[in-house]
């Protein structure tokens, strides 16, 4: 019998996870709660209100501290990009600031928001800048010159040639560059609410273990996680799949 | 002759576009690379001129610098007894490959420098060069799905469109098979005569530029100076197996070095031709059916 390919690695899942079942029955000691045991804590949770809460709370955080950066890092980077001089100015300055953790501003995020909504979205905002800005920069020094100079040709105005030639132009590494940020993101979130605020995905975990070693709840918020955030890629995947978006790959 | 043979004689109408002692050097001081030398050309309106010389001589460097894209070191472009200082839509440069939007559709690529029309005026122009370079059918589809002969025809659409005085290309047709080549020289002929714009085509091809040229304008290696201008006279439409086209095309393979052959002061590098095919393949025969005229 031949299954159709999509569900295949369905059936994977299903193997693993039955899998992991029979390994818990077998093992003597508590080590990490079987699928079942996770399976009924996340109905727990939704029994009781708080899992579409605080998956409510994270995305929230998310949205703001993403979508921050992509205002504030896109525009900024695509003009580094594109006046040579800025990028040799603050390309030195970056190259710093981007590889500390997000997580190495927790202090610094506390002490300027204090507990709460905004030091999580501040830090969130501080993980997805810094690359953000970077994948712009590219972006533009990447236009093929050919794009440019045709666009230079048809005596377009600074702003018909930034919103018909520039901004078309880079959209396919942007896109890419939001998926991998949106990613950050929800990297950065569930950090970010273990330490910072009392709602939330991550919250969610920390607190399972604080209150009585609930470890079934702790899987349960890490699986959560890891599907939302499964969606979040697809959801970003399917824009780049729109035709006049995903240009870059079908042309060269 | 037919009349329409006279009215685009390069002799019989005015003066469109004129180089005067252009230079170009890229870099600076000890890292400069002269590519264009003492260039000076005069081309009339409606003229169709090739530029051949061989690869890395200069021939899109010289496209370049007539179209406005870079500044020449040395030197003058002027048109229409303006000198040009940047590009313009009235003048339009139509790229090897890939100089189509892809992000545009067919429809979009052509209307691109209309913005200034109405809808209606602009719906009209894009049918009209749809129809022009005949990708009907394909208005709505994007680039990437289009042969490369179509993406090259859709380039000179969209050039064409915004109603330029010049069109400058630069190997239009170089990256595409022999067939397609062939097929869109005999389109490119056919929209210059309904179209009549001038017209300077840079190619490597010798068939080609016989084919098309009213004038073949030929560089040396770099840096690229004119070595030689040659008129085509055979009237369109040029049967490739008339015994004329054959002898033109004959003696422009024999053609190789004209300075020595005529003033025998002796081959010297500076003088060689960039053309070194040789004796001709056909016969050998001494060139002597074009007019030449050094510049
Ligand atoms: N931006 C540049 N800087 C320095 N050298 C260049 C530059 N662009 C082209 N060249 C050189 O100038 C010469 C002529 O180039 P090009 O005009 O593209 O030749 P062609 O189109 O005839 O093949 C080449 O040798 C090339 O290496
Ligand atoms: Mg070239």
């Amino acid at each position: 019998m031949k299954l159709p390919a999509r569900f295949r690695p369905v059936l994977f899942i299903v193997l693993l996870l039955v899998g992991w079942q029979v390994a818990i029955d077998r093992h003597p000691a508590q080590i990490l709660p079987g699928p079942i045991a996770v399976a009924s804590g996340i109905v727990d949770l939704l029994r009781h209100g708080i899992l579409f809460k605080y998956i409510v709370a994270s995305l929230f955080r998310v949205t703001w501290g993403f979508s921050l950066a992509a205002l504030l890092g896109i525009p900024l980077g695509l003009m580094l990009g594109w006046f040579q001089r800025g990028e040799m100015a603050f390309y030195p300055l970056i190259q710093i600031f981007r590889p500390i953790s997000p997580l190495a501003w927790i202090p610094i995020a506390i002490l300027w928001f204090g507990v709460g909504d905004s030091a999580a979205i501040f830090l969130i905002f501080v993980g997805c800048f810094f690359p953000m800005l970077l994948i712009a920069m590219t972006a533009v020094r990447n236009i093929p010159s050919i794009y440019i100079n045709a666009g230079r040709n048809f005596g377009l105005s600074s702003s018909e040639f930034v919103t018909r030639v520039l901004y078309p132009a880079v959209i396919p590494q942007l896109l890419v560059g939001l998926r991998i940020t949106l990613g950050i993101a929800w990297l950065v979130v569930v950090a970010a609410e273990m330490i910072s605020v009392n709602s939330g995905l991550g919250f969610l975990i920390v607190d399972a273990r604080n209150a009585g070693n609930r470890y079934d709840l702790v899987v349960a918020g890490m699986v959560i996680i890891g599907i939302i955030g499964l969606l979040l890629d697809l959801a970003m995947r399917s824009l780049e799949n729109v035709k006049s978006f995903h240009w870059s790959s079908s042309e060269e | 002759m037919s009349l329409a043979e006279v009215a685009k004689n390069p002799a019989g109408t005015g003066q469109k576009l004129k180089l005067q002692h252009l230079g170009m050097v890229y870099g600076q001081d000890a890292e400069s690379v002269p590519v264009l030398e003492d260039i000076n050309l005069d081309v009339s309106d409606g003229e169709f001129v090739c530029i051949v010389g061989p690869s890395g001589c200069g021939k899109s460097t010289l496209l370049n610098v007539m179209a406005g894209f870079l500044p020449a070191t040395a030197g003058t472009v002027t048109i229409d007894g303006e000198v040009v200082t940047g590009p313009d839509p009235r003048r339009i440069l139509v790229f090897q490959e890939r100089g189509v939007f892809p992000w545009l559709t067919v429809e979009g690529n052509i209307g691109f420098g209309l913005s200034k029309l109405t809808r209606e005026e602009r719906r009209q122009r894009i049918a009209h060069y749809v129809q022009a370079v005949r990708l009907q059918g394909f208005e709505h589809v994007y680039p990437s799905d289009l042969s490369g002969g179509m993406k090259q025809r859709l380039q000179v659409a969209r050039a064409l469109a915004v109603n330029p005085d010049i069109l400058y290309l630069d190997e239009p047709f170089g990256a595409l098979d022999f067939v397609t080549r062939v097929i869109m020289r005999g389109e490119l002929h056919r929209i210059w005569q309904t179209e009549r714009r001038t017209i300077l085509f840079v190619t490597h091809d010798i068939d080609e530029a016989v084919q098309l040229a009213d004038r073949v304008v030929v560089l040396s290696s770099r840096p690229a100076r004119i070595q030689d201008i040659l008129t085509i006279d055979i009237p369109h439409p040029r049967n490739i197996s008339s015994p004329r086209y054959l002898q033109l095309r004959d003696d422009f393979f024999f053609w190789r070095n004209p300075v020595a052959g005529r003033d025998s002061s002796g081959p010297s590098s500076q003088q060689q031709p960039c053309w070194r095919y040789g004796i001709s393949p056909f016969s050998g025969r001494p060139p002597r059916s074009f007019r030449r005229r050094l510049a």
